[in-house]
Parts: C-alpha cells; sequence; structure tokens
C-alpha cells in the first residue's frame, strides 16, 4: 500500500479574513473564484483539434472536471471561445461574428498550431492565426495538442479568469483592443 | 367579408440556415434550407470553409513530406490516408512489398476503420440524443489510440509507416496492446449495439430517413458504407485487392433500403469484420522485414549512417528531398472509412509531385445530401447529416 | 471472369471517335485515352450508356497544367466499370484562353462539384453547368490558384520573413 497520500486541495481559498461563519474578501475575488469553476466553452471545432476535444470531453480526460460540463453551441450563452482547428480565410468573418455574438465576459483559447498561427498550412487560403481577427487568451500549440495540454491551456485560462479584475471589460484599454481587430463595442 | 385574395393563399417558405457553426454540422459546412413550417423543401450548400489547399501544398512537397498532409484529410481514420499514399508512391516506383509489411498495414488500417465507424455511429447516437453511446465507445478509441502511439508516437495524426513499409517492427507492447483491446471491445460493442440497434426510439428515428437508391447513389459516386447501405456491394478490398486483402475472408454487410438505420448497421456490422480482420492478421504475421529495401525512400538505419558513408549520402538526399522520382502517373485507391480514397498522382521526375489530386469520397457524396433530405423534417436532415459520415477535412482539402 | 480488356476498349474507341481520339497509352498502371475537347462529352456517354460499354461509375473528375504545352490545361476523368473491374483514364487539353469544355454533369451527377472544384482551381469552363462558381476558395477570389504560375503562400501576408523560410 502506498504510505505517501497525496493531499489535493480543490480550490484555493482567496486571501480575506476569516471569523467563525464569515469570510470576507474582495468582490473580484468571489466573483473570479465563482466564474473560473463554471466556464461553459463554445467549442468552435472545425478539424483534427476538434477530435482531440471529442477525446478530451470523453471520459477519459473529462473537462467536466473543470467546471465545463455544460458546452454551448450558442454564443450567447458561452464564455469561451475554444478556436479548435485551421480557420480558412473563408470561416475569418464568422469566427468574428461568433465572437461579437457572445456576451461579455468573453475569453478565447486557440486551440491547436493552425488556430495559433495556421501551423502546417502556410497557403493562400489559410488564416494564418486567428489572432488576426479575434482577440486571444491562451493559445495551446501542438498537431494536435494532447488532451493534456488542452487542459493545461483550460486551466491557464482558469487562472486568467480568476484573476481578472471585474472592471476590466469596461476599461479605455479593452475598448482599444477591440476596435484594433475592428469590433466596435 | 369576401374570403381573402390569392396572394394570401399562396405559400411562404422560410430560410433556415444551418452552419457553418452548428452542433449538428460535425464539420464546417453550411446549409440554407428551404422550408415548408418543418418540412425541407430545398437546400443549397456552401462548403470550402477548411479549405486548406492540399493539392497545391503536396506540388512543393517531396514525397515522404506529404504523408503528414494525408493524415489530415480524413483525420478520425489516419493510418488509412498515410498507408494508402505509401502505396501510390510505391505503384509509381514499382516496388512490391513484403507480406510482414502487408499484414501490419491491414491490421493498422483495420484498427483506423474501428475508429471512423466508432465515431460515426456513436454520433449518430448523439445527433437522436442519446449521448451515453459515445461516452463508451470513446474510452475505446483511446484503447486504439495507445496502439497507435506504440506504433508511430502521435495519437490522432499518426503519419505511420514509411515509403516500402514502417520504420520500426510491431513491438511486444504494441502486440500486447492488440490483443487486449480485441478482448476487451466485443463485451464494449455489444452494450453499444443494445443501446442502440434495437431500441424502439432509434429505430423509428432512423428507418425510412434520408434514403438513396443504389442507382442515383451510383450516379452521384458513392463508395463506401453509404453505398454498401444503398445495396451495391462494392468494396475495394474485394475488388482490386491490396496489400494482401486477398489472403483473407471477410464479409461485406450490404443494406436494402439505403436509409439512416442500414448506414448504421452497416458500419457496425464492418466494424465487426475489421475485428475479424485484425486478430487473423495478427494470428498469421508472416516473418520477414518490416520494410522493403528502396534506398532512395527509406531512411538508412542510424547505425548505418553514422558508420558509412553511402547510408549517410542516402540519408542526406532523402531527408533534403534531393531524389526524383520516375517519370509517369498512377491512380490508386484504397477503402477509407468513407469509400474509395483515391490518390492520383503525376510525376514529372522531380523531387516534389508534378500534381495530385486526392479522390476524396466525402466531397463527392456529400452532394447528394440535398435529394437525400427533400421531403423529410429539420430532424431527420440532422441525423441524415451525421450517418453519412462527412469529414470536413476530407470534404475541403 | 472479367471479360473486358484494354484491346477491347481500344477498338470500340477507335472504331466510333477515330480522329478524335489523339493519344492511347496502355504503358501507366490503366489504359489512358487522350480525346480532342469537342468530342469528349460524346465519349463519356459512349463509355456510360453504349452496351457494351457500361462504365457506370465516374470515380474522379480533376484538372491538370502543364505550362509548357500547346494545350495546357487539362481535365482528367476517371472512370470505373463495376461489374467488370475495368477502370480507364480519359483526357482532355484545352488553351487558357478559350477553357472550355462540355460539362458531364448530366450523365454523371458526381460531376457537378467535381467539375466547380476544376472551376475553382483552374479556371476551366464547363459550358452547360447548371452552377459553375466557386466552391473551395472564397468567392471573391480573381485567380486561379492551382495554375503553376501562382504560389502557394498568400502572397500580401506580411508576418512572415521569406528569408528565414528558405524562399
Amino acid at each position: 500500500m502506498d504510505t505517501n497520500i497525496k493531499t489535493y486541495s480543490k480550490a484555493e481559498a482567496p486571501d480575506g479574513y476569516t471569523a467563525p461563519g464569515i469570510f470576507a474578501t474582495s468582490l473580484d475575488k468571489v466573483i473570479g473564484l465563482a466564474r473560473k469553476n463554471s466556464i461553459w466553452p463554445l467549442p468552435f471545432a472545425t478539424s483534427c483539434c476538434g477530435i482531440e476535444f471529442m477525446a478530451t470531453m470523453g471520459a477519459h480526460y473529462d473537462l467536466g472536471r473543470f467546471g465545463a460540463e455544460r458546452l454551448s453551441f450558442s454564443p450567447r450563452q458561452a464564455d469561451l471561445l475554444m478556436v479548435m482547428g485551421t480557420i480558412a480565410k473563408k470561416m475569418a468573418p464568422v469566427i468574428q461574428q461568433v465572437y461579437i455574438q457572445m456576451a461579455e465576459p468573453r475569453w478565447v483559447l486557440a486551440v491547436g498550431a493552425c488556430a495559433s498561427s495556421g501551423g502546417i498550412f502556410d497557403t493562400y487560403s489559410v488564416l494564418q492565426g486567428i489572432d488576426r481577427v479575434v482577440p486571444v487568451d491562451v493559445y495551446v500549440p501542438g498537431c494536435p495538442p494532447r488532451p493534456e495540454q488542452i487542459i493545461d491551456g483550460f486551466m491557464k485560462i482558469q487562472e486568467l479568469v480568476g484573476n481578472e479584475s471585474i472592471r476590466r471589460r469596461y476599461s479605455d484599454e479593452y475598448k482599444a483592443l477591440l476596435s484594433g481587430y475592428g469590433i466596435l463595442v | 367579408m369576401k374570403p381573402t385574395t390569392m396572394e394570401s393563399a399562396e405559400k411562404q417558405y422560410t430560410t433556415l440556415n444551418l452552419g457553418p457553426t452548428h452542433p449538428a454540422t460535425h464539420g464546417i459546412f453550411q446549409n440554407v434550407l428551404t422550408m415548408d413550417g418543418e418540412q425541407i423543401i430545398d437546400a443549397e450548400q456552401t462548403i470550402g470553409y477548411i479549405h486548406r489547399a492540399f493539392e497545391k501544398i503536396a506540388e512543393h512537397r517531396p514525397y515522404y513530406q506529404i504523408t503528414p498532409l494525408t493524415d489530415r484529410l480524413n483525420y478520425c481514420s489516419s493510418p488509412i490516408n498515410n498507408i494508402g499514399w505509401h502505396m501510390t508512391v510505391e505503384k509509381l516506383l514499382g516496388i512490391t512489398t513484403t507480406g510482414r509489411v502487408d499484414y501490419l498495414r491491414i491490421i493498422l488500417m483495420e484498427l483506423a476503420r474501428i475508429t471512423d465507424h466508432l465515431v460515426c455511429n456513436s454520433v449518430v447516437g448523439v445527433d437522436s440524443g442519446a449521448l451515453t453511446g459515445f461516452i463508451y465507445v470513446f474510452q475505446e478509441r483511446e484503447r486504439i489510440y495507445e496502439i497507435y502511439e506504440e506504433v508511430s508516437g502521435a495519437r490522432l495524426t499518426t503519419n505511420m509507416g514509411r515509403i516500402g513499409g514502417f520504420e520500426r517492427d510491431l513491438s511486444m507492447t504494441a502486440v500486447k496492446r492488440i490483443r487486449e483491446f480485441l478482448d476487451h471491445i466485443p463485451k464494449v460493442l455489444h452494450e453499444f449495439e443494445k443501446l442502440l440497434m434495437r431500441n424502439r426510439i432509434f429505430m423509428d428515428r432512423t428507418i425510412g430517413v434520408g434514403p438513396i437508391s443504389a442507382e442515383r447513389a451510383l450516379n452521384y459516386g458513392f463508395t463506401g458504407p453509404n453505398l454498401r447501405a444503398a445495396g451495391v456491394d462494392y468494396d475495394v478490398r474485394v475488388m482490386t485487392p491490396y496489400s494482401s486483402y486477398g489472403d483473407f475472408e471477410f464479409a461485406i454487410p450490404v443494406g436494402t433500403q439505403g436509409d439512416t438505420y442500414d448506414r448504421f448497421c452497416v458500419r457496425q456490422q464492418e466494424i465487426w469484420e475489421s475485428l475479424k480482420l485484425v486478430r487473423n492478421a495478427l494470428e498469421n504475421l508472416p516473418a520477414g522485414s518490416f520494410h522493403v529495401d528502396v534506398p532512395g525512400y527509406f531512411l538508412p538505419p542510424k547505425q548505418e549512417v553514422y558508420s558509412k558513408m553511402e547510408a549517410l549520402i542516402w540519408h542526406f538526399k532523402i531527408v533534403m528531398g534531393e531524389i526524383g522520382a520516375p517519370v509517369g502517373e498512377v491512380y490508386h485507391s484504397v477503402e477509407g472509412g468513407n469509400g474509395e480514397l483515391g490518390f492520383y498522382l503525376v510525376s514529372d521526375g522531380g523531387r516534389t509531385p508534378f500534381r495530385l489530386h486526392f479522390r476524396r469520397p466525402s466531397f463527392i457524396y456529400y452532394q447528394a445530401y440535398p435529394e437525400m433530405i427533400r421531403g423529410g423534417v429539420l430532424s431527420d436532415a440532422i441525423l441524415t447529416m451525421s450517418s453519412m459520415n462527412v469529414i470536413a477535412g476530407e470534404l475541403d482539402a | 471472369m472479367y471479360k473486358m480488356e484494354n484491346a477491347l476498349v481500344i477498338d470500340k474507341l477507335y472504331k466510333a471517335f477515330g480522329q478524335d481520339i489523339l493519344k492511347m497509352d496502355t504503358g501507366s498502371d490503366i489504359l489512358s485515352v487522350t480525346v480532342a475537347q469537342p468530342v469528349i462529352h460524346e465519349v463519356i456517354r459512349f463509355l456510360k450508356e453504349e452496351p457494351e460499354m457500361g462504365f457506370m461509375m465516374l470515380t474522379d473528375l480533376c484538372g491538370i497544367h502543364y505550362p509548357d504545352r500547346g494545350l495546357p490545361l487539362g481535365v482528367i476523368y476517371h472512370l470505373h466499370h463495376l461489374s467488370e473491374n475495368f477502370r480507364i483514364r480519359i483526357k482532355t487539353f484545352v488553351t487558357t484562353a478559350d477553357p472550355a469544355v462540355p460539362t458531364v454533369s448530366d450523365l454523371f451527377s458526381s460531376a457537378n462539384w467535381m467539375e466547380r472544384e476544376t472551376y475553382d482551381f483552374y479556371g476551366i469552363l464547363f459550358t452547360g453547368h447548371p452552377n459553375l462558381k466557386r466552391i473551395l476558395n472564397v468567392e471573391y477570389m480573381d485567380f486561379f490558384p492551382l495554375r503553376k504560375e501562382y504560389p502557394l503562400e498568400d502572397p500580401t501576408r506580411e508576418d512572415k520573413d521569406d528569408r528565414y523560410f528558405g524562399r
């Protein structure tokens, strides 16, 4: 029998003041904690990375453990746009439209080499990375990335979500970022 | 009051946009449906949302660098594409492979066919509302992925094998994993079938849905399980046996109506036949070399590269792509998960193909989709699409 | 058990089309016949509907571009006689100035998209096609990318420095 029993913490409590029956912390942190453990992804699966995503959602790797059990194909109800696969120039306006239709706060995860930078397809018809049309938060390299890598990317998104200021989406910097992509706020 | 005039008695059709991003379209393609209420009158298709210009890329890559490209055609069953491409080049070069190479190829191609059919059938279940089968079946695909990893190093886009054979022999771990898989999967397949095949709801939803007659299917260039469900027993493995398929006895399941239920059952039965093939090939694996001697295309072993001059030069020439192929043209086809996957290769003697065209089954049979759904309802159209197994990578190439 | 063979098909084709058969090649893996552009529809119809022929499947239809020939653009048809297990390759070539080839989509429905793809890649105009527009590339593309004079990469991209990519 293994005597080195490791303990895993489920969710780190943020810094705050504890008293019997009371835990006081800043609103940012509470909202961040709630948001990061229930991200609803929009799986924008276009090609081979989509099959690895299906494997990630399956029982072996189970993305549902991280709160992403409920996939939303409607942009309005999704938090995270997971772009998995090659985006061709024909598809670029569609992905921008889907991103615009998502309600704030929204994050984008570029899964795979094709979504990050065009991948092995340096051709006239492939968009060399989705960050040409939408702002991306985390890039997961790989062709296709293993499910563990996709989960790692997802966990980095969780870190971003947990630490984000709740005023970020109203800031001038964010508005400037979006207008750089031609997305009018 | 007088009854209203002719204008208001005229029917008005609704236009519904299905795609390109839609949970039911497994892959990105768009259908603009003209509907009369729930019934479909017509469909207009737009594809090309994932056009990656494979054929143009292939004109700029040496022969062995095209293998990773072929991976991404029908990415649910990459080994079939890889091995089909290698066989095409071997046909151009005039090489015949040894028995061991052929049997190993059969094992891997049949495993790939099983993964493809497992995805298609479980996704038909998901689209009719049954998610459980999908979860059961994907666990089995993980086992096949572990076999692929042992043989080629990658899970999905395998880049498996080499022109002339394989880069290494089947290791003991791989054989053990294949045996374990063969012992384990019948139970899971039976459970999957119990969930769906004689399930009243599933049968009501799939029988008579999206039918196509054998004549129309042939006219549309259908091949593979879709054609066999319509009643035509055309299988490239039997008609022009390649890679020693002629040594094996296996049945070709054929349907009658060409509807969704027939396609589902044909694919399910093909999984059983593939399992038999894998078992037979593994039991009767001949001894011998795992590759043929093709100095211009098969990398020499590393020990020789570091010690012999000749091997070093061959290694350099192959990696830098300085080997020219003989002038000529070939068309070779293999039975892919979706049908006849063909490679039309024209070589002008250079280091890259002059023209490489992929005969992609999904591209060809997807044209028939409007005809198959006309007159049906929207939910039937969804099931028809998923039962046809249109893979976007193969559709657009 | 298969009765059809090269000699029979060659004989019948010459009898029916004579001068319009430009080349008969038995050297490659299957019988390859080059025909003149005006009769290509007749040839395909002959192969499909003639009682002793009966090629019921159009396996493939693709284009090709030989820039240094008199007739640079070509269309290549692969037909398959399923019951006799006989394959044949028909080729026809046209000029760049007038790249018109009659459509075979009235004979084989599978030719519909395959001809659109060939038009998209090579600019070959299929006369009589019900819906000849681009299928894989974007509609506003104004050149035919698979022709040899066009590069693989997008010439307008500014993020990749060709010096480091070996071009």
